[in-house]
């Protein structure tokens, strides 16, 4: 099977009164019908790597190196009217913020019908009874009285519902999801999770989620990326990832959260903090804060370390697991 | 909507009466005699209290005040002590006149301040925005009294394309006959709220092009028109308030340039009540001009709630 975004050694960097290299080197292949997890703190990078897939970035500020890949069309060779030929109707965005992504001005009924109009030449007409249809997909109550409803009047998870209805109302192949329950308290969090894990499924997408809750990635990814200062630290499977993390940054994110943890013990923490990325980076970017660094570590960068098939780490240490590393660890210093 | 528009209804009834009471209040408390005016230098002091007592200058304040605004209630603002002509039919005489040049210069003003504003927002800190913003500062600096005496020096006497002073004869018709008259005060007088709509615009726009949704409308496939037209709706009403305050400044603030173009509305007839002491006229024209900055602010609420759905029920 071919992916359909394939993304290879992709770079994003912002030039202002200050330069910041957000991404540096990330690859990713997603099949059809897959849900990747792009896990990562802020400023990992996992944002503008998203918004890199949709060339959604300021134009004049922002320079994109590499290559995005999506169905089978070169994103960063297209002009712009292909650009916005395939943004809605092959790729479609949700955002951490319903309550900000969509226009305050404008019912819900006519920013779905808008986007049918734009991608399928319908009338205004049809685009409503599409929308209303994708309203009651995503199962808001009483849709028809919700389509003339205006963003302020529903409640949070209501909106991101809408939101989800506009993003899959062209029905995409891929659905780019920037945080969407981030904003949202824990039992609509669930809700919208599950909602969208049937929608991906029900529409055969791929979907891009990208989150900085390990629990929300369990929920919905089949496959994770853990991003750490604008690179790719690890990829495999989900489970892969949880029971056998190589990356020394990838298993102190996991024995940083409860999952998995004993009642009574305190978490562990990562010291210090993520680096500066006003320079692009020449070693390990993890290097000053891993107990497991070596001489060479902070010489040069380290390869992404095959570890089977679509299973990565960028680390040096990365064919010994954690276990192992630590007990080589404490007969050093013994 | 309905019960919106009762309640702010109902909220003007007391803003009327202060309104009413102040502008009482400032005329009479200002210095001057208005009967030092009418009354010839060598007039008997019996002479001077028989008209006191018959315009009623005799009387307590409050009892002035409360004849005032019982007759001005009935429709009755009395006669002008310099021409004795009714103050009503006076002062609605000259609002139309000011009605008429404000709008002009309001649509002329609000139309090239929206235009500059969304166009210099739209591409900002390119030369158009440059242009645009010089424009809008030029606008609101340039003292327009002076603009209105070069547009004259420039148009009517030296290109004599236009006159320069006055409404035309007879009463107004949409012809170049009376149109050509309005058109030199109408552009003086847009030039302030066009800077100010261009400038209170460019500032809206780059807010609205920083919100999320702004991304969320490219990511669903739309061109950079309609990103535009979404990004204009979004900023009317905003831009529909600041351009309704800026037409209540017009039509009270116009004395300068009625002044300058002799263009018989309420700022002209205001500035001769001044002058001759006119105590009802001036009262009179203070007060109607009062109401009208009150009930255009109703409107421009009113407009605002039909435009921007969230207004409607807060």
């Amino acid at each position: 099977m071919k992916p359909i975004v394939s993304v290879r050694d992709l770079t994003v960097s912002f030039h202002g009164e200050r330069a910041v290299h957000a991404v540096n080197g990330v690859s990713l292949d997603v099949m059809p019908g897959e849900v990747l997890g792009l896990l990562g703190e802020s400023g990992s990078g996992k944002s503008v790597t998203l918004r890199a897939l949709m060339r959604l970035l300021p134009k004049k500020r922002t320079r994109i190196g590499g290559s995005i890949e999506v169905a089978g069309q070169d994103v960063l060779a297209m002009r712009d009217d292909q650009l916005s030929n395939m943004r809605g109707k092959v790729v479609s965005m949700i955002f951490q913020e319903p309550a900000l992504a969509l226009d305050p001005v404008y019912t819900i009924g006519e920013q779905i019908a808008e986007s049918v109009v734009r991608h399928e030449g319908k009338s205004m007409k049809e685009g409503k009874e599409r929308a209303l249809e994708m309203l009651e997909r995503v199962r808001i109550p009483s849709a028809k009285r919700r389509l003339d409803a205006y963003p302020h009047e529903m409640s949070g998870g209501m909106r991101q519902r809408a939101m989800i209805a506009l993003a899959l109302a062209c029905k995409p192949k891929i659905l780019l999801a920037d945080e969407p329950t981030t904003a949202l308290d824990a039992t609509v969090q669930i809700q919208i999770l599950l909602l969208l894990r049937e929608l991906q499924a029900e529409m055969d997408m791929s979907v891009i989620f990208v989150t900085h809750d390990l629990g929300v990635a369990v929920e919905i990814c089949d496959r994770v990326a853990v991003m750490y200062a604008g690179e790719v630290a690890e990829t495999g499977t989900l489970a892969q990832l949880v029971r056998d993390p190589r990356h020394p940054y990838a298993q102190g994110l996991l024995s940083s959260t409860v999952l998995g943890a004993t009642r009574g013990e305190k978490l562990t923490t990562i010291p210090g903090a993520p680096p500066s990325l006003s320079t692009p980076p020449q070693a390990c970017s993890f290097e000053p804060r891993c107990r497991f660094a070596v001489a060479s570590c902070a010489a040069k960068r380290p390869p992404a370390v095959a570890l089977g098939e679509r299973r990565a780490a960028r680390c040096i240490h990365a064919e010994r697991t954690a276990d192992e590393k630590i007990a080589t660890l404490e007969a050093e210093t013994a | 909507m309905f019960v919106y528009l009762a309640k702010r209804l109902l909220y003007t009834i007391p803003i009327v009466f202060s309104v009413a009471l102040v502008c009482f209040m400032l005329v009479h408390l200002s210095p001057g005699d208005p009967l030092v005016s009418i009354l010839p230098a060598d007039a008997s002091a019996q002479l001077e209290a028989r008209l006191r007592e018959q315009y009623g200058f005799d009387r307590p304040l409050p009892v002035q005040f409360w004849i005032w605004i019982t007759n001005a209630l009935g429709g009755d603002l009395g006669n002008s002590i310099a021409n004795g002509r009714p103050v009503l039919s006076e002062v609605l005489n000259a609002v139309g006149n000011t009605l008429l040049l404000a709008c002009a210069a309001s649509i002329l003003g609000f139309a090239l301040g929206m235009f500059f504003g969304l166009v210099a927002g739209y591409f900002r800190d390119t030369w158009i925005d440059k242009l645009a913003t010089s424009i809008a500062i030029a606008g609101v600096s340039v003292p327009h009294y002076w603009l209105g005496m070069v547009l004259v020096i420039i148009f009517s006497v030296q290109l004599n394309w236009l006159p320069a002073v006055g409404a035309g004869s007879g009463s107004w018709t949409w012809t170049w006959a009376h149109v050509q008259y309005l058109i030199l005060p109408a552009v003086t007088m847009a030039v302030i709220p066009m800077g100010i709509v261009t400038r209170t615009v460019r500032a809206l726009v780059g807010d609205i092009l920083s919100n999320d949704f702004v991304d969320a409308l490219r990511a669903k496939g739309l061109g950079e028109r309609r990103v535009f037209a979404h990004v204009v709706k979004n900023a009317a009403p905003t831009a529909i308030a600041v351009m309704g305050l800026q037409l209540g400044y017009l039509l009270g603030g116009s004395i300068l340039i009625e002044t300058v173009f002799s263009w018989p509305g309420t700022g002209f007839l205001l500035n001769t009540a001044i002058f001759q002491r006119d105590l009802p006229l001036l009262q009179g024209t203070i007060l109607v001009l009062a109401l009208f900055f009150v009930f255009l602010n109703l409107a421009v609420d009113l407009l605002q709630a039909m435009i921007d759905p969230r207004i409607k029920r807060g």
